[in-house]
Parts: C-alpha cells; structure tokens; sequence
C-alpha cells in the first residue's frame, strides 16, 4: 500500500495552488473521485486481515479527512476572492446624480388654496363651486347690491357682449348654494374672480375664497373665532394678532374688515404694511336679511357668517412674494421656487 | 374724504392725540387712509415786514432789504427775489432757522451782509402758486411765527369712507360721529335765518317732485366780482383737496365741506324765464362747467330755463350760466335730490364730481335751509350784496321711519352680552330716539342718516360704538357631522399630484384671450368676446387652455427655458346649442427634450408617446385614442381622447403652420381633457387570481404599414376566447429586414384558466383563431 502521508504531501500543496472553483473540482477528483488516489487507497484496504486494515484505514481516514478539510478552506477562500473581486469591480460613484424624471410642482396659488381648504375642511366645511360667467341677478342683485348702488362702482366689471359678466367675487356661489341646500351648512367656494383693473397691484384676474355657515345660533363672536383660528393656523402663528374693524359690504350686516398683525414685520411697521403693522386680510359679517329672503331662508330662524377672502394675498404674506403680477407670468425660475 | 385736523377740532374737540384720534375714527369704520403733516418740519420762520428795496452794489439781480421782524432795529436781508418790494408782508427766516433745506447762517451775500432770508413757498416746504416770495395777507401780525399764523402745525387726514356713511361726507357729520364716538360734546354750525334786503325772486317750477323733494333758491344782487376769498377759507379748501376759484363758488364748495349740502351758484343774468327741474329729454346736450359736452338721457334730471338745460342736478352745472369774472347778480341754489335720481348718472357721463358723490349717497334733506342760510352770510361777508328771500319748493320730503330693535336679537347676532342701558346711550350718542316698549322697542334714525333702515343696521351700530374688538370671539359650535366622501369621483387633486408627479409644471393663467389666436385653436368654437376688455390681446374667453398654456411656453422659451412641461386646471367656456358652458378642462403642453440632459439617458426630443404615456397611466382612467384631425393640431399626429364611446379631449402636436405663427422652434405636443365629462371614476371589484399557471405565446406579424395597430389590437381582441388574459404590443419595427411599406407587430398572449390548467390543445386552438382573424382580416403575415 502507498503511504498516505505522500499522497497527502502531493494533494495539500495541489489544493493550495488551486486559483477557481473549476482546478480545485480537478485536484478534488484527482485524490477523492471514483478513481482518486485515496479512493483507490482504501478500495485496496479491502485485501488486508483486519489488524492491518484497523491500522491502515485509520491512516487513509486521517489523510481522507485532511484533504477534505483542506478543500474546504480552499474553496471559502476561492468563494471570498471572488465576492471581492466583485464588490471591487461593482462599486459605483454614489454621488453620481440618479436618473430619471423629475418631478414638477404646483402653481403657488394652487399650493395656498389647497391650504386653505385643508384647514377650513378640518372645521366640517364642505368645498362649493359656481359658474365664473355670472349673470348680474347673482353677482349683485342677489347680494343685495342693486342697479346704481354705489357698491357698484367698486367692482369694475368685466361684461361679455352678450350681456353676462364675470363674477367679480365668489359671493354668487353663496347664493347658488343657499338655494338649493337647507340649512345648517357651512361651505367654502374657492375660485377665480375678475376685475377690469391692472396694474401694480392689481391683475384683472385673481382668486379668492368665500365662505359661508349658516345655522340657527351662529354669532359675529362665532365668525371672530372660526377666522382668527383660520389665520392663526395659516400662517403657524398662535399669538398672530388680529382685528376687526367696522366696514360696509352690502350682503353683510354687521359688516367687518379684518386685520392681522404684519407677519413680515412682525408689527414694527414696514413698507408692505405701509408702517401701520396692520394687514388688511379679509372682508367679512353677518349674512344681509335680503340675502336671506332671496333664496328663502328664514331670517328669523338663522343666522350666517360669510367672508370673503384674496389667495394671492396670502400666499404673497406666506411665501414673501412681493409682486403680483409674478403669479401669472408663469416663468418656471418663479414657479419652481414652490415644488 | 381728506380734511385738515385743525378743521375738525374747532367742531369737536376730544383729547386724544392725533394718532389716538385716527385710531379710534377706523376701529369705529372710518378707516384712515393717511395722516400728512400740512407742512414738514422747519423753524426760525416769522412774519416780517419789508420796509425798504435798494439795488445791490454788486449784483444786478439782488437786492438789499430792511426788513421789520417785530423788533426794534430792522434787520438788513440780500434777496433775489423778483416780486420783492417795499410794503409786502413776506416770511422771513431770521439767522438760525431750520428750514427743510438748510439752515439759515448771518452771511455775506457779494460783499453785503444778510440777516436771515425772505422765503418762496417751497422753501417752508408749502407749494410755490406764484414765482418769487410768498405774500402774506397785509393785516399779517409782524413778528409771528410763520407756522402758528398759516396754521401749519396741522394734519391732513385722509379717510376712506365706505359708501353707507355718506353722512361723513362733511366737517359737521365727521365731528357727530367724533363726537359720538369719544363722548365728546360736538358744536355745530348754526345760522339765523338772514333777511332780505331786495325783492328779487325766480320763478322755479319742480316738475319731477319725486325726484327733488326739496329745491330752495336764492337771489343776491350787486356782490362785488372781484371779492377775494379770504386765507382761512382758501386754507380749509386746499387741505380739503379743493382748489379755490372764485368768491362764490369757492363759498359753496364751502358749505359742502362743511354741511355736506352740495350747492350751486348761477350766473342770474343768464337764466331766462325762471328755472324748471325736470327729466332731461333723449337727444338734449348740454356744456358743463369743465366744458364737456354731454348727451343726456331721459332718465337725467336737470335744471333747465327758457333755452334748455342749464345744469345737471346734483352733478355738474353748465358753462353757459356759470358765475364768472364780471358775475353780479347770482342765483344760489340748495336742492334735495334723492338718490335714485342721481346714482349712476355721473358715472354714465364719465364723471364723478363733489356733489354727486354725496347725493349718489344720500344728503341730510333737513340740512338744506341752514345751508342756504350760511352760504348767503359768506357771500355777503366776503363779496357784499343784497339777498333776496328764499324760494321754496318741498314736496314730500323723505320719512326716517322708526325702526324695530329687539335687545335679545341684539345679543343673538352679536354673541356678546349687552346690557340695556349701554345700548340706549349708544343709539342716544348717535342721535337716534329710542321708544322703549317691551321687548322690541322702536327707534328712530335722524335724517342725516340713510343707512339705518332694518334692525341689522342697528346693531352694526351698537357693535361700533361697542367696539368690534370688545366682543370676545368665540369657537362655534354645531353638530359633529363627517363630510361625505365620493370614492367614484375624480378626484381633481389626484390628477394634479399626478401629473407633477409625471414632471409637469402647473400654471395657472388668464381665462381671456387673444381673439386671433384663439379663433386658430378654438376647432371651430366661437369664442366669447369681452365688451370692455383689458386690452385687446385679452378680448375673448377661452375656449381651450391651449392659449395660455402657448403664451407660457413662449414666455419660458424667451427666458433660456429649453424644456417646457406645464399643466393648468381651469374652465373653457363655451356657448354651444344648449347655451353656455363652463367646464373644467386639463390641458398640458410639452417641449423639448423628453429627459432632462442627463447622463446615461439619450437625448431625444419629447414626442406624441411621452405625452400618451402620460394621459394613458392617469389615475381613475382608461383613455383610448381615435385618429380624428383637430384643425390646431397636425394632421398625422391629432387624436381623440375617448372614455368608452364618449369623447372628452384631445392630444397632438400643434399644426406646423401655427407653430410657425406662434415663432416657436418647433411643435410642442398638447393634450386638453374636459374634466366634467369623465363621469364616475368606478368602483374597484374583485376578481378570483387564477392558481394555475399561464401560458404564453408571442406572434410576430407583417402587415401594411398603414394599418393602425389599435385595429388590429381590437380584431385580436375580439377572437380571443376567454382564456386570454393579456393581449399586448411589446414590440415595433420596421426597416432593415422588413419588406418596404410593411412593418412588424410583436404581441405577447397571455392565456390562463381559473380553474384548471390549460392544455396544449387548447392553447393552440386559440392561438390559431386569433391568428386567422389577423391574417385574414388585415392580410398580416405571421412570422415565424
């Protein structure tokens, strides 16, 4: 019999040299295959008296075992290069900009009146829409703003050639919605508006936001509460200040003009404020009897608050935007600033 | 209304500081719009005396001065002043005075020594009428100090009156309501009656009694044509924002500052036959004092004589009758017209003048005789003359009706508690009587106030003198009720997240337009055209968003934006058969290169599929596309967008020939969904996951290159049995290995069964059943 210790001799250093999987598979079947050297080793133990094949298969076991052992080091070690070689070669430039898309953004307006709504939604007010070519029955007459009425002249109206106009405020959505719901309710109407009126200040297209709660005990403190709340939550401020101050709007009575703190200036005075450390915000007061009567609601049974509030003006204070007219260039430098 | 401070505080005077003052006037709704000093700061100014004007040695345009300041030696002043001479009462800024400018040093002036300096107008910061010094009236006080006797320590306060509170349109009604609301005794102007010297009267007939309720008139003969009005009066005007013209009509400008009571004074040698207050009849002209000439229209009320209209009631009178430099006899007119009869007349005609502001508004009709009454006593105070008695002409003067006022109603509306005794005093300080009776007590507005005519009014009232401030806000309360939520609605903000989410940019822009470009873009929809448009690139309402959505293309082109991908929700408006309509439409455009110039991305240009991609993976929609040419876009790439069989838009590339027009580089591809026509979005409905397994076959076929893929994608559609999941295009060629004018479609065929695993029989059997529609339908070849 061939001593195993020679064969063992051979075969470690054989599997040491092994480079892949494939040579070391080779050297494998080399001296443990069917025909490998150990396998034929003890195939030949068969011949001997069992004194002999104690002592000799106890030798080939050993040597069996150490080639075994050794492949299997070799292999984890082949197996453990190759995982290496390839986190080397797969290892990429994190920093390197991703691919793809981009992403666009909403219009600042959008982004304000969306807003809005969430917080008065949060309040149980539903969203209501209306018609933006009105007729003068539901932009005025149903207000309470007749034919000649001084109110009149402060809203430059926009007339199509067929007589209709476009609805100078949201207020008509009131009306709409007051004749065909019964009360209690509370709404908000959000949407485009328009005056024939442009300049700094003023662009003949704007945005704005009514709202409206009817209910049978509902007070000039209640609209207080519910508008301070608005503004407060608008702009995250809880010590935000606010004002109201008498003012005349021919659907209101109690009429009100509302102020709040100057959140640029923080109340010091500045030139958005025109140093009064006011802003005017909103117009606002208890729904006009007429109003009522116009879509058959009962006066004496309810009460209503509605108000009436500009978009840009928000979203300007909000966002520190101080020139109107930017909303409606729509230059991607400007609107992207709101992704 | 703008009014000096000093004005008002000789008619009440509260002390509160100004700041206080304007406080309290806009938290009681009379916003102030700006407080002005009457001058800016300056001192060392007093009224001086020229005594005498020697030439200067040196200088022939200056001259040496003494000059009397009120102390006993003269004081010598080098002036360059071309209306300098002896006599003239001037200002004279003694030696260390702070004028605006500079301050006033002892100096030489060409070798001659000067003590101070005689002051223009602008140099103390007042507005030069004359070139040269300013003239102070000859019984000027010498000595005094400029600002005390111009009255210069003063403010001008602007408010921006709301038009229900007409009754401030005067000193005495801002100083009611001062009064009011500071508790402050208020004294108002009061006149006797003044008797007549002369016995010459005008006829005046009213004809129109509804419309002029009151007219009272007034000769006075022999005033003097050359009066001056005097400083005070000239001062209070000009801080009124009014310029002096001339004695008698400055004292009725007066009168209306005052009183509220707008007048009008006639030339009364250029009335013929006495005056008549009538309708104006259609096709009557008329020359106003500002020498425009009107149409006037039947529903206009005028004064006219023998010759026609000499006057617009209540608006602007006429040139031919106007008081003028060689005026001696004047006929003064102080009328009541309601308010009906005046509002929107002015601003018919394009004007907007003093007096009907105020008549627009409502005028106190018991303030017409003291009216009258002062402004006699001016005229004769400052042009002389003999008054003649005072016509009058009153029918059926207004009633201020009691008004009904429940204090628990007060409470309800208000949501503050208010006592009893504290609204009686509120309403007593404004001036209404209150008839207490129980629970609804009746209270009766004065006649200067026309805006108290429901309860409501009245409890706007107690909540200002209150103080809007001093009612507690409070959080509402109401039934906890959930909003309902639609599941099967579109929901629009989910189309907008979507689309931001695609990379498109929302815009939002006007909703009228260029007629010319929207006539090109409308397919055909005449669009609405504006009467009084802003400018005529904005004279039509959109009928499609495209407009805008090009006119921001272009606006980001012009401005190195190369890729454009903009969005915009908003409504088109349309008058079709069943009249108007306004929907809400979804409109996008996209330029440029399809990717963001980036690495590892080929660069190409966005084309027709992007887009398609886009509108094909829209949440809550399955879209399908007709080839139906719409006139704006190109004819090759223009489709339909289809809900089943309901049309609701349209995407494309804009026609060469518009982009062309429009100078843009090239077509960008538009898409436009009208968002009201999409119905409900449905409800999700389960469906049994088959547990067997799918088979799959892909079929390439040949066809003509130009049949449409969606035809045979419904052909395909239609053979297949049930078994067929999937039916899907995965591949397009055509060119190099394809016969000219074919092109080759590779389709994946997914087929599954819920029940059983299918077998190869029957997978063939289906396969070939669509395979022979295809082939014998389009005459496609298959591919093997």
């Amino acid at each position: 019999m061939r001593n195993p210790n020679e064969i063992l001799a051979q075969a470690l250093p054989a599997i040491r040299g092994c480079q892949d999987l494939p040579a070391l598979e080779q050297v494998k079947t080399r001296f443990l295959g069917k025909q490998g050297e150990l396998t034929e080793l003890l195939k030949s133990l068969g011949g001997m008296s069992p004194e002999e094949r104690k002592s000799a298969g106890a030798r080939v076991n050993e040597a069996k075992q150490a080639v075994e052992s050794a492949l299997k080091v070799r292999r984890e070690a082949i197996q453990e290069a190759e995982f290496q070689r390839r986190i080397k070669e797969e290892t990429i430039d994190v920093t390197l900009p991703g691919r793809g898309r981009g992403h666009g953004g909403l219009h600042p307006v959008t982004r304000t009146l969306e807003r809005i709504q969430a917080l008065f939604r949060s309040m149980g007010f539903e969203v209501a829409y209306g018609p933006e070519i009105e007729t003068d029955f539901y932009n005025f007459t149903a207000l309470n703003i007749p034919e000649d009425h001084p109110a009149r002249a402060m809203h430059d109206t926009f007339y199509l050639e067929s007589g209709e106009l476009l609805r100078t405020h949201t207020s008509p959505v009131q009306v709409h919605f007051m004749e065909s719901n019964k009360p209690p309710f509370r709404i908000i109407a959000p949407g485009r508006v328009f005056r024939c009126d442009s300049d700094v200040t003023h662009t003949p297209m704007f945005h704005q936001v009514e709202g409206l709660w009817v209910d049978e005990e509902v007070s000039f403190a209640d609209l207080k509460g519910v508008l301070a709340d608005f503004m407060r939550n608008f702009f995250e401020q809880d010590d935000l200040k606010v004002r109201f101050r008498p003012s005349f709007f021919p659907f209101t009575e109690p009429s009100a003009e509302m102020d709040i703190g100057c959140v640029i200036c923080g109340g010091d005075g500045c030139r958005v404020c025109s140093h009064t450390g006011w802003l005017e915000v909103l117009g606002c007061g208890m729904v006009h009897p007429n109003v009522f009567n116009h879509v058959n609601i009962d006066p004496e049974q309810y009460l209503g608050f509605a108000f009436g509030l500009g978009v840009e003006r928000l979203a300007m204070l909000r966002y520190g935007v101080d020139d109107l007219r930017l909303f409606f260039e729509n230059d991607l430098r400007f609107l992207a600033q709101f992704k | 209304m703008q009014f000096p401070e000093s004005w008002l505080r000789t008619l009440v005077n509260p002390q509160i500081s100004t700041a206080d003052l304007a406080h309290r006037l806009t938290m009681a709704g009379l916003e102030v719009e700006s407080i002005q000093p009457a001058a800016p700061p300056f001192s060392g100014v007093v009224v001086a005396e020229v005594l005498s004007v020697e030439p200067h040695p040196d200088a022939d345009r200056l001259r040496v001065c003494k000059v009397n300041v009120g102390e006993s030696e003269p004081l010598q002043i080098v002036c360059g002043a071309s209306n300098v001479e002896a006599g003239l009462k001037v200002p004279c800024a003694r030696v260390g005075a702070k004028l605006p400018q500079i301050e006033i040093k002892q100096a030489k002036v060409r070798g001659v020594e000067s003590s101070g300096m005689l002051c223009g107008a602008s140099e103390i910061g007042l507005e030069d009428k004359i070139d040269g010094l300013l003239v102070l009236p000859a019984e000027a006080p010498v000595g005094t100090d400029i600002r005390s006797f111009l009255v210069l320590d003063d403010q001008v306060i602007t408010l921006k009156l709301t038009p229900n509170r007409a009754d401030c349109l005067s000193m005495q009604g801002l100083a009611r309501e001062v009064s009011a609301i500071t508790g402050t005794k208020a004294y108002l102007p009061t006149q006797a009656p003044v008797m007549r010297d002369v016995y010459d009267t005008l006829k005046v007939e009213v004809k129109s009694q509804d419309a002029c309720p009151r007219y009272l008139g007034r000769v006075i003969k022999g005033i003097n044509p050359k009066a001056k009005t005097p400083p005070w009066m000239v001062m209070r005007l000009e801080r009124c924002g009014i310029r002096p013209v001339s004695a008698p009509v400055d004292i009725t400008n007066y009168i209306l500052l005052e009183l509220g009571q707008p007048m009008h004074a006639f030339d009364l040698a250029k009335l013929k036959d006495g005056l008549l207050v009538r309708l104006a009849k259609n096709g009557e002209k008329i020359t106003l004092l500002n020498e425009q000439t009107v149409d006037l229209a039947d529903d206009m009320l005028v004064l006219a004589d023998g010759n026609g209209p000499v006057a617009i009631a209540g608006i602007m009178g006429g040139a031919a009758t106007a008081v003028g430099d060689e005026t001696t006899d004047v006929f003064l007119e102080a009328a009541y017209f309601t308010p009906e009869a005046i509002a929107g007349r002015a601003r018919r005609l394009g004007l907007s003048t003093d007096s009907s502001h105020r008549f627009e508004r409502g005028v106190d009709f018991a303030n017409t005789v003291i009216a009258m009454e002062r402004a006699t006593k001016l005229i004769l105070e400052i042009c002389g003359g003999q008054p003649g008695a005072v016509i009058e002409e009153t029918k059926r003067l207004p009633k201020r009706e009691p008004v009904r006022l429940r204090p628990a109603r007060v409470s309800r509306v208000l949501g503050v508690d208010m006592p009893e005794s504290t609204m009686k005093d509120y309403l007593q300080r404004l001036g209404l009587v209150v008839k207490e009776s129980g629970d609804a007590w009746q209270v009766s507005p004065p006649t200067y106030r026309f805006d108290l005519e429901i309860e409501e009014d009245l409890i706007e009232e107690l909540a200002r003198l209150h103080g809007y401030d001093q009612i507690e806000a409070r959080a509402p309360r109401a039934a906890a009720m959930m909003l309902p939520q639609e599941e099967e609605r579109h929901e629009i903000s989910l189309l907008r997240d979507y689309l931001i989410g695609r990379d498109y940019q929302e815009v939002i822009t006007y909703s009228f337009v260029d007629p010319e470009w929207e006539t090109a873009l409308s397919g055909g929809m005449e669009p609405l055209p504006l009467q009084n448009p802003i400018a005529s690139q904005m004279g039509v309402m959109r009928t499609t968003l495209w407009g805008g959505m090009l006119d921001a293309l272009k606006h980001n082109l012009n401005r190195q934006q190369m890729r454009v991908r903009l969005f915009e929700l908003g409504r088109a408006y349309l008058r079709g058969e069943e009249g108007l309509s306004q929907p809400m439409c979804l409109a996008g455009v996209c330029y440029g290169p399809a990717f963001a110039e980036q690495w590892g991305v080929a660069d190409r240009a966005v084309d027709f599929f992007d887009v398609k991609g886009d509108l094909e993976q829209m949440p809550g929609l399955s879209l399908s596309f007709l080839h139906v040419v719409h006139p704006a876009l190109h004819p090759g790439q223009s489709a339909q967008l289809m809900l089943g069989d309901r049309a609701v838009g349209w995407i494309g590339m804009l026609d060469h020939k518009l982009s062309q027009k429009f100078d843009l580089p090239a077509p960008p591809i538009l898409f436009e969904l009208n968002l009201d026509s999409l119905g409900s979005r449905g409800m999700p409905k389960h469906k049994t996951i088959g547990r067997f397994p799918s088979m799959r076959r892909d079929l390439a076929f040949l066809v003509d290159h130009d049949i449409a893929v969606g035809e045979l994608i419904s052909t395909m559609r239609e053979a297949a049995p049930e078994i067929v999941r999937e039916l899907e295009l995965f591949d397009f060629y055509h060119g190099q290995g394809v016969p000219a004018g074919k092109k080759s479609l590779a389709f994946r065929i997914v087929m599954q069964d819920t029940e059983r695993t299918l077998t190869e029989p029957e997978v063939e059997a289906a396969t070939t059943k669509i395979v022979d529609a295809v082939t014998s339908r389009h005459g496609a070849e298959l591919r093997s």
